[in-house]
């Protein structure tokens, strides 16, 4: 048994210890918004957080995930109030949408991280995949988030 | 186990008549189910909307979103026309067995082509228009008054004569039931809600994780799959060693098929791994010894045979033999592969008289065809239910994904998700045709055109479904005999060129490696004739007003010959007309002391007639160009022993977020009966238009793709 802490619940798995936390999320836990795109860390779609950190969670063995708070983007918030997703609403950021659930926690840690980054930090910090090319409106977006948090 | 979901998934049970009823309780498409129709309280005025008493509109869309914004373009048209309040409408996907049933209520559903606005727009304002009708009829008729004293706005329809209105909600149940004779639709000066910028419906669902892409299914009893296919293409199972898998945890079975093998596991991932390492015996054949230096050489030699003739006018050995000077380029594009970013998956339950399954397809008619034929059971038993689509770009049209859902999904008789890897999909792929083309143009003394010609060499997506295909296969030689300009003389000829690998639609189909080869060789022949190349193209274009209007956008827009740049960086531009939409484009690029390549700056101007949702047009135009980018600058397969080496997103690169060029968007809207689509059109004009860039800084013709196995200085 593994034992994990995901969304504020303390969970445990019986899966063998080299299993992807990727895997872990969607077939055991059913948390399903974490995506599968590329399986080697490259494209991001997997991101959860990890201590707030924005960590690949298809090249993440479980068993290096306990003892880590663990967020998934359903828990990011109760009703998608978190200003980052309400950020990418007002926007319109998604197309096909299927890269977002990991561009959007890319987009909280390095928020957490940097409260007003420059272009070249969002650059550095957003390298997640969008096949759609919706980048415009993620750069957008993340200016949108800090920007008004700034004004608070 | 603690369960954590924060929402409950799915909540499935069995009905009394045996079929699996499933319900999501998260807010899908703006809390709708996808694929469910309304609840019974809701009146269905016709097949495409139902009004329920609390006022609330669900409108049905017949095609498959897949980032392209139809869930949203789509039922804007029948809104406008049935007057509603916007804030009352919610979406649901059209029912594909009701389609099948009921004789095509809902006309094509096949999504491709850019098409989605340019062939229901008439049909959706018909439906919106009828289903208002019958709202003021039903009113006049509970008031007792004449219908034409009767109208309808913002969702409520109000009588003239009086004071009274009803809501729709109010009118519907009667509504249904009444019958109205033809309805007039309006033409576009007379829209109030098409045009305005309307944000998608789709996107509250794609940012809380609650949208379900197929991927996403969950069912009771439900297994994975993994499928291992043969390196090479079209390779056959010799033999498999199963003993070495069958005692891995959560192994249930391995499935043979002819060039693929199946492992069925209770995890996806414990599907994998029995797939990894289960040991797999394979005859390739004849196609082990294809490497991509040897087809491509095929595809050249072919370039020196005589193609056939598909446009031809004026005598053109003896205008070229009497040219004063001519040119001749030979241009190549490589397989290319659609890497969507959700990987080609579907879920598949089987039972004796029904089968069911959730897949998002961008052809779900043709999807359920497969699942008929494979299964035995009736089209009207099969029962589609589509998801969001993680992106398609012409991939998702295919069958070869159901086809072999569906065969695991017969031989496990448990609800399956068979999930092909990123390096299946890739390997096991359909790909972008192969293609390659000689130009050649003569000039007279005064470097005035005389004729041009070109042959084209490519491989035949037709042909690859239908052997027994005739003629020339249109897809492969769009935009090129079909070009908007004035030459004085001209032969276009085509041969196909097949070979082991499978070809299928990618975004813009032929366009995209026609527009590239074409625009760049227009010019070299600019060059060849001492002129600017937007003045020489106008030239060439002065019949053709529209695309003359688009280059006055785009060359006031983009500072065209106004703009002083420093010696690494120019601009290039291209033109080109594709699914009704023309796009000019100006690119300016910089060749960086490494030699690589970075795009600044594109400027584009778009005529597609007229636009539904602006918001959404301008975000396909940016992820055209984009796609188109990733293309050019990276696009490539390589074969090795028969097999395609680039099987991931590491070989395969995709353009991130730092190597986006800022990118402009202008419309030069024609209007009148122009509805052009919006998907492709620009994907395939940023090519010329950097490949061009990179010659005035460089020198160097960009004639093989992709430009990143160029290694390129700032010309001295």
């Amino acid at each position: 048994m593994i034992q994990l802490n995901i969304n504020d619940q303390a969970v445990e798995v019986d899966v063998a210890p080299d299993t992807p936390l990727l895997w872990v999320l969607r077939d055991n836990l059913n948390l399903t918004g974490s995506k599968y795109a590329c399986g080697i860390g490259q494209c991001g779609a997997c991101t959860v957080l990890m201590n707030g950190h924005a960590v690949r969670s298809c090249a993440t063995a479980v068993s290096d995930a306990t003892n880590y708070d663990i967020v998934t983007i359903e828990g990011l918030s109760e009703d998608a109030s978190h200003p980052v997703q309400l950020a990418w609403i007002e926007e319109d950021v998604p197309q096909c949408g299927y890269c977002q659930s990991g561009q959007i926690l890319t987009a909280v840690a390095l928020l957490n991280d940097k409260s007003n980054p420059t272009d070249e930090e969002i650059e550095a910090a957003m390298t997640n995949i969008c096949r759609c090319g919706t980048y415009s409106k993620i750069r957008k977006a993340v200016k949108k988030v800090a920007r008004e948090r700034g004004e608070v | 186990m603690t369960s954590l979901t924060r929402r409950s998934f799915v909540q499935a049970s069995l009905s009394s008549a045996g079929g699996l009823i499933l319900s999501f309780s998260v807010p899908v498409l703006a809390s709708r189910r996808p694929w469910q129709q309304s609840d019974s309280a809701a009146s269905e005025i016709n097949a495409w909307l139902t009004i329920d008493p609390d006022d609330s509109i669900v409108i049905r869309v017949a095609q498959s979103e897949m980032g392209q914004g139809v869930m949203t373009a789509l039922p804007m048209i029948i809104a406008e026309e049935l007057e509603a309040d916007w804030r009352k409408v919610t979406v649901e996907y059209a029912d594909v067995n009701r389609q099948i049933r009921e004789g095509q209520p809902y006309g094509r559903m096949w999504t491709g082509g850019s098409m989605a606005v340019s062939h229901s727009r008439e049909f959706l304002q018909l439906a919106g228009a009828e289903a208002r009708e019958r709202l003021i009829k039903a009113a006049a008729e509970t008031w007792v008054v004449s219908a034409s004293e009767c109208y309808a706005d913002y969702g409520r329809v109000h009588h003239r004569g009086s004071n009274r209105s009803f809501s729709y909600g109010e009118v519907a149940p009667l509504a249904a039931r009444v019958n109205v004779a033809n309805v007039d639709i309006k033409i576009p000066d007379e829209f109030n809600f098409l045009g305005l910028p309307t944000r998608r419906l789709d996107v509250p669902a794609k940012v809380d994780g609650s949208a379900v892409y197929s991927m996403d299914v969950r069912l009771p009893d439900m297994v994975y799959a993994a499928v291992k296919h043969s390196p090479v293409p079209g390779g056959q199972v010799r033999s498999i060693r199963i003993n070495a898998i069958r005692n891995q945890p959560g192994f249930i079975k391995a499935m043979r098929m002819e060039s693929a093998v199946a492992i069925v596991a209770e995890t996806f991932w414990q599907a994998k791994k029995g797939a990894d390492e289960l040991p797999v015996y394979w005859d390739f054949g004849e196609a082990e010894k294809s490497f991509s230096d040897t087809i491509k050489q095929e595809f050249f030699d072919q370039l020196g045979e005589r193609g056939e003739v598909m446009s031809e006018k004026g005598e053109i050995v003896a205008l070229m033999d009497n040219a004063e000077k001519s040119i001749e380029s030979d241009y190549f594009a490589p397989y290319l592969a659609h890497a969507a970013m959700e990987p080609l998956n579907a879920t598949v339950h089987v039972q004796a008289e029904r089968v069911d399954i959730w897949v998002g397809h961008q052809n779900p008619e043709y999807a359920v065809q497969i699942v008929s034929e494979v299964t035995g059971i009736r089209p009207e038993n099969v029962y589609l239910h589509n998801c969001h689509i993680g992106g398609g770009f012409g991939r998702r049209s295919h069958g070869d994904f159901v086809e072999e859902a569906t065969r695991i999904a017969m031989d496990v008789g448990r609800p399956v998700q068979m999930i092909w890897t990123r390096e299946e999909e890739m390997r096991a792929g359909a790909y972008r045709p192969m293609s390659a083309m000689r130009f050649k143009a003569g000039f007279d003394i005064s470097k005035k055109l005389v004729a041009i010609t070109n042959h084209s060499v490519t491989h035949s997506i037709r042909y690859d479904q239908d052997p027994e295909m005739e003629g020339i296969d249109s897809s492969s030689v769009q935009g090129l005999h079909n070009h908007p300009y004035m030459f004085p003389a001209w032969e276009f000829s085509h041969s196909r060129k097949n070979t082991h690998l499978t070809s299928w639609w990618w975004r813009s189909v032929g366009s995209s490696i026609n527009a590239w080869a074409m625009e760049c060789f227009v010019d070299e022949m600019a060059v060849a004739a001492d002129k600017d190349p937007m003045a020489y193209r106008r030239r060439l274009l002065q019949m053709q007003p529209d695309y003359l209007d688009v280059l006055d956008v785009l060359e006031q827009e983009s500072g065209w010959g106004k703009t002083e740049l420093p010696k690494d960086t120019a601009m290039g531009m291209a033109i080109h007309e594709s699914c009704g939409t023309i796009v000019a484009i100006v690119a300016e690029v910089t060749v960086e002391s490494t030699g690589s390549v970075r795009v600044n700056k594109v400027t584009a101007a778009v005529d597609c007639g007229n636009l539904v949702n602006p918001m959404t047009a301008e975000e396909q135009v940016e992820g055209a160009i984009l796609f188109g980018l990733t293309a050019a600058l990276y696009g490539k397969l390589t074969v090795e022993n028969g097999q395609i080496l680039e099987d991931n997103l590491d070989t395969y690169e995709i353009i991130r977020m730092h190597e986006a060029p800022e990118i402009k968007i202008h419309w030069a809207l024609s209007g009148a009966g122009r509805w052009g689509g919006l998907g492709e059109p620009a994907t395939p004009v940023i090519a010329p238009a950097v490949c061009n860039a990179i010659y005035k800084i460089t020198g160097r013709r960009i004639r093989s793709l992709p430009i990143k196995d160029y290694y390129l200085q700032v010309r001295r």
